[in-house]
């Protein structure tokens, strides 16, 4: 009989040096330690990245799409925060 | 939820995917959309978990060190390949636990290709060949589906399977250019695994009975039999050019449909294979469950070293 689970990790890669880490996808492990060492042979196997990230899944606290109209729906109507909101003379070539 | 409310949500969300949007694992779905997915994907995972052991077979017998590497890195992918589906299947609420249960109990499928024996050196040429060449038919469509997380998986699976053919095409080229009875051995390869590769694309359109839903849903593109007409045109010149020949004696070039006419394919042989009666369907499960079982204490060893390390720490940090 298990005594346990081993828990779900997510892994973020850095692909290469100037880039930001993205998720990969998840894999299971017993401890951070062997979460990196398997997302290196899971998520790397081609030169896929430099740098990774785990973190347990249960860490990770996420925004629930049902609420997609309160979180970001406000930001539609403010147009004034993009440049093309702001008239500008015909003389100025570059702002 | 009122009935009334389900059925609007259900209309939003078949708009959303004929839209071309993507349904990611914690929008809204229909019971039978999480459902179809979880039996669909975690079937896919299983047959390239099961894929791993009629090549495995003979990864200790590779004719060269350059055969030896080649098969090494394609099994080592094929478990990747299970483990991106898994995962990705997980975010449906499933645990990788179940998954699990339901292959080593014989509730859920795999592909019935791989309960066939691999006899031959010959055979893993064939494999990467044929089933690979039929693998990737299959799932590049997939790349483009509507779940999102089966998507992404898909993307990095058909990638990395286009090494997976021509290592076997090119196992085939060298035995069909050899001695003569290596010529032999490959023709044997062919002649046992052109049908099954046939039935891999799925049974018959008539037959097929999650099609129009599956389509719908962009888990399919095309029916299995446009794939397997496909596949044939794709491969018969492939074994023209290597001087192999197709075991099919109706198989002929059709100049108006501009595509090959081939025989009846043995259908019994395909459901026989699926109810668990092909020749290596015992086999296969009893070395994946063994396996299993046999790993138990090790997993339970990582584990208890994890919390033992975990204790230390918190007392340290006291």
């Amino acid at each position: 009989m298990a005594t346990k689970n081993w828990p779900l990790w997510e892994v973020f890669v850095r692909s290469k040096n100037g880039l930001e880490h993205r998720h990969f996808g998840s894999l299971h492990a017993a401890d951070a330690e062997m979460a990196l060492e398997n997302a290196r042979d899971v998520y790397t196997r081609r030169n896929e990245g430099v740098s990774i990230w785990v973190v347990e899944s249960k860490h990770i606290t996420a925004s629930n799409p049902e609420h997609n109209g309160e979180l970001f729906e406000p930001a539609q109507d403010k147009v004034y925060r993009h440049p093309t909101f702001y008239d500008l003379p015909d003389e100025v070539k570059h702002m | 939820m009122s009935e009334e409310q389900i059925k609007n949500l259900e209309a939003q969300f078949e708009e959303r995917i004929a839209r071309d949007e993507k349904i990611e694992p914690k929008d809204w779905m229909p019971e039978k959309y999480r459902q179809t997915h979880i039996r669909q994907m975690s079937q896919h995972a299983h047959s390239e978990i099961v894929g791993m052991l009629p090549e495995g077979n003979w990864i200790t017998r590779a004719p060269s060190l350059r055969r030896k590497v080649a098969l090494l890195a394609k099994v080592q992918d094929e478990a990747g390949h299970g483990l991106y589906l898994y995962s990705a299947t997980e975010t449906l609420g499933v645990s990788r636990d179940e998954l699990y249960e339901q292959l080593h109990s014989g509730k859920a499928k795999y592909s019935s290709i791989f309960n066939y024996p691999t006899v031959t050196w010959a055979d893993m040429g064939a494999i990467g060949w044929l089933v690979d060449g039929a693998a990737i038919i299959n799932q590049v469509p997939l790349c483009s589906t509507s779940f999102g997380p089966y998507a992404r998986a898909m993307v990095r699976v058909c990638k990395e399977e286009s090494f997976h053919q021509r290592q076997g095409y090119e196992i085939m080229i060298k035995l069909a250019n050899g001695t003569p009875e290596q010529k032999a051995m490959a023709q044997d390869a062919l002649n046992r695994w052109w049908w099954p590769s046939l039935m891999m694309l799925g049974p018959t359109d008539a037959e097929s009975i999650h099609t129009e839903q599956s389509m719908k849903w962009k888990l399919k593109r095309k029916s299995n039999d446009e794939l397997r007409q496909q596949f044939i045109d794709q491969t018969v010149p492939q074994a023209d050019l290597i001087g192999l020949t197709i075991p099919d004696p109706d198989l002929k070039w059709n100049e108006e449909r501009q595509s090959y006419d081939f025989g009846d394919i043995n259908w019994d042989e395909f459901w026989q294979v699926v109810k668990g009666h092909g020749p290596c369907n015992k086999e296969r499960m009893k070395a994946r469950v063994g396996a299993w079982e046999r790993g138990e204490w090790v997993r339970d060893a990582a584990m208890a070293y994890a919390e033992k390390q975990q204790e230390r720490r918190e007392k340290q940090a006291v």
